[in-house]
């Protein structure tokens, strides 16, 4: 009994966490399956601006302002993954884990040569905090998120249904006939960058007003979880979810989903410290099948090729 | 239309794989004039089109569109002048986008994409309009995924999303390669279509000699990297495919081997 009761007492905390990464994973989403670029920046970006967010609120900068900075300087993270990519020539992963090492440095210097900094809601304002999500009241973080989910959504289905969207859309899906459209596809692999790492960036800083502060490791493994939720959603709304707004829905859904699922697990008994094995483990295995799908019927790989989703 | 002037590439240059796809070559088209480029297997025909849509940079020589150089343009810049379709049907679409929403992308070829939605109403109505021409019924399919279509439907498309906004020239590269016989005649048929009715400048490569001398008004051969024969007007009217067959044998020197290029 007493495992359901705490069970039930950590789902408002999971389904909080949950929105928070599933805005992240939407910026995993866009790079991953729009732009069809594996962008490793984000482990970092998450944490920097985190960093960016806390260290601007204790220096008494207003909370919102302090979360437009932090995605602000999130886009300039996938600027500059983005310039290593289309105009020196390197690798999309390759630049990612480059501005993502970078980053670490520079997140030191952000947190004052600190590995973490609190940022207590007793003494500042924020914009959530995980203090009162089981709280009856407005200043419960579940509405705001949801809200906030609600309006990352509708903003990205109207930007990627605008002409502009839609030329990051094709050169996602094939760049040539994109430059043979006349589409800059250099220039767009940066916005999309740009744009994503915004997003991460933004998560970020929710997350570590939050937690109630920031910590030079909190992004480590961002990408694999932004995954998982982008694979949770697909499995379990992939055939359902055709329209791209439900798409992205269902990859907010599918980071809930991850962190119900992992706070079940651990209530079960699992040692926090092999949580990233398990993750990366699950990750691995549904990135997998489709391929081993594929190996086993080549037809209905073609069906299903014709049919890809973005 | 199109000015080619002293236009030379190599790849791998200073390699044992170095290889002299364009040399010194030169080639002037016409407003209108519809050609047609045939020769081996590494003669430079598909460099030669690469080259004018800007895929690589060339080595030497200037290219001229409608009397603007365009040599040093990059590829999607280029694209406002040039519509282009591949050999590989894969190519010319985007799969995972509906087949209104990659016509949308074709109608904004050289233009500015701002933040209006991305397919209008009156678009929608002018696309049905333009599908129902190709006969194909994909006008009743416009919401469908593009990765969902056949090769031959693809091709139509792309060559549809080519002509969309009139380009100043038309670029065909063995679109009818990959296609079984039937529907590469079909694709043929709706080329010359919408090359006649819109009176474009087009060059088309293909490896098919009948077609090289059936379609378009002009046909040059190539071999090496330059252009060993230019035939057009009358003359090409009446040209065979046993004359051409001799001539490219003459010019080029090894029979046996280039028929059976030619020829395959």
């Amino acid at each position: 009994m007493s495992f359901f009761s705490s069970l039930l007492n950590a789902m408002p905390g999971a389904v909080a966490q949950g929105l928070i990464w599933g805005i992240m994973a939407i910026g995993v989403y866009i790079t991953f399956r729009v732009l069809d670029v594996a962008d490793l920046t984000v482990d970092g970006t998450l944490a920097a601006c985190g960093a960016t967010a806390v260290m601007l609120i204790r220096a008494g900068v207003n909370h919102v302002l302090a979360l437009l900075i932090a995605f602000a300087v999130g886009l300039l993270c996938g600027l500059i993954t983005g310039l290593l990519h289309t105009r020196c020539g390197i690798p999309a992963i390759l630049s990612g884990i480059l501005t993502q090492l970078a980053l670490y440095s520079i997140n030191l210097r952000i947190m004052g040569s600190k590995a973490n900094q609190a940022l207590s809601v007793d003494k500042y304002k924020l914009t959530l905090s995980q203090r009162f999500v089981r709280e009856l009241s407005l200043k419960n973080p579940l509405p705001l998120l949801l809200l906030i989910t609600v309006i990352v959504i509708a903003v990205l289905y109207w930007f990627f249904g605008t002409e502009k969207g839609s030329s990051i859309r094709a050169t996602g899906a094939n760049s040539a006939m994109a430059r043979a459209q006349g589409i800059d596809t250099r220039g767009n692999i940066v916005l999309g960058l740009m744009l994503s790492n915004g997003l991460v960036a933004f998560a970020g800083a929710l997350l570590a007003q939050y937690q109630g502060s920031a910590d030079v490791n909190m992004g480590r493994g961002a990408i694999v979880i932004g995954l998982a939720a982008v694979i949770i959603g697909e499995v379990i709304f992939g055939k359902v979810f055709v329209n791209f707004a439900l798409k992205l829905l269902a990859v907010s859904i599918g980071a809930i989903v991850y962190y119900l699922v992992l706070q079940i697990v651990l209530q079960m008994g699992l040692n926090t410290n092999d949580l990233k094995l398990l993750t990366a483990a699950t990750v691995a295995l549904f990135l997998a099948i489709p391929y081993w799908k594929s190996k086993i019927r080549p037809r209905a790989k073609a069906a299903k090729e014709g049919g890809a989703s973005c | 239309m199109l000015k080619i002037e002293h236009l030379s590439k190599t790849f791998n240059a200073g390699t044992v794989n170095e290889k002299k796809a364009l040399s010194d070559l030169n080639l002037h088209l016409k407003e209108g004039e519809f050609l047609t480029v045939i020769g081996g297997n590494g003669a430079g025909k598909s460099t030669l089109l690469n080259a004018v849509a800007g895929t690589f940079p060339v080595d030497g020589g200037r290219i001229l569109i409608g009397g603007k150089d365009v040599t040093n343009l990059p590829e999607h810049k280029r694209a406002a002048f040039i519509g282009r379709v591949f050999q590989d049907p894969m190519m010319g679409t985007a799969p995972s986008m509906q087949i209104d929403e990659n016509l949308a992308l074709a109608a904004r070829r050289g233009e500015r994409r701002g933040l209006k939605w991305g397919i209008s109403r009156e678009e929608k109505e002018r696309f049905h309009e333009r599908l129902k021409e190709l006969g194909l019924g994909l006008e009743d399919r416009m919401s469908t995924k593009v990765g969902l279509l056949s090769g031959g439907q693809r091709q139509a498309l792309t060559l549809l999303m080519a002509a969309l906004k009139r380009p100043e020239l038309l670029l065909l590269d063995e679109h009818t390669a990959a296609l079984d016989p039937a529907t590469a005649a079909k694709v043929l048929d709706i080329s010359d279509r919408i090359v006649t009715e819109n009176g474009l400048t087009c060059m088309m490569i293909t490896h098919n000699m009948k077609d090289a001398i059936t379609h378009g008004n002009r046909l040059i051969m190539m071999n090496e990297g330059r252009i060993i024969l230019d035939i057009a007007g009358e003359e090409k009217q009446k040209l065979t495919k046993r004359e051409l067959l001799d001539r490219f044998a003459a010019l080029s020197g090894t029979q046996e081997e280039t028929d059976a290029v030619l020829l395959s």
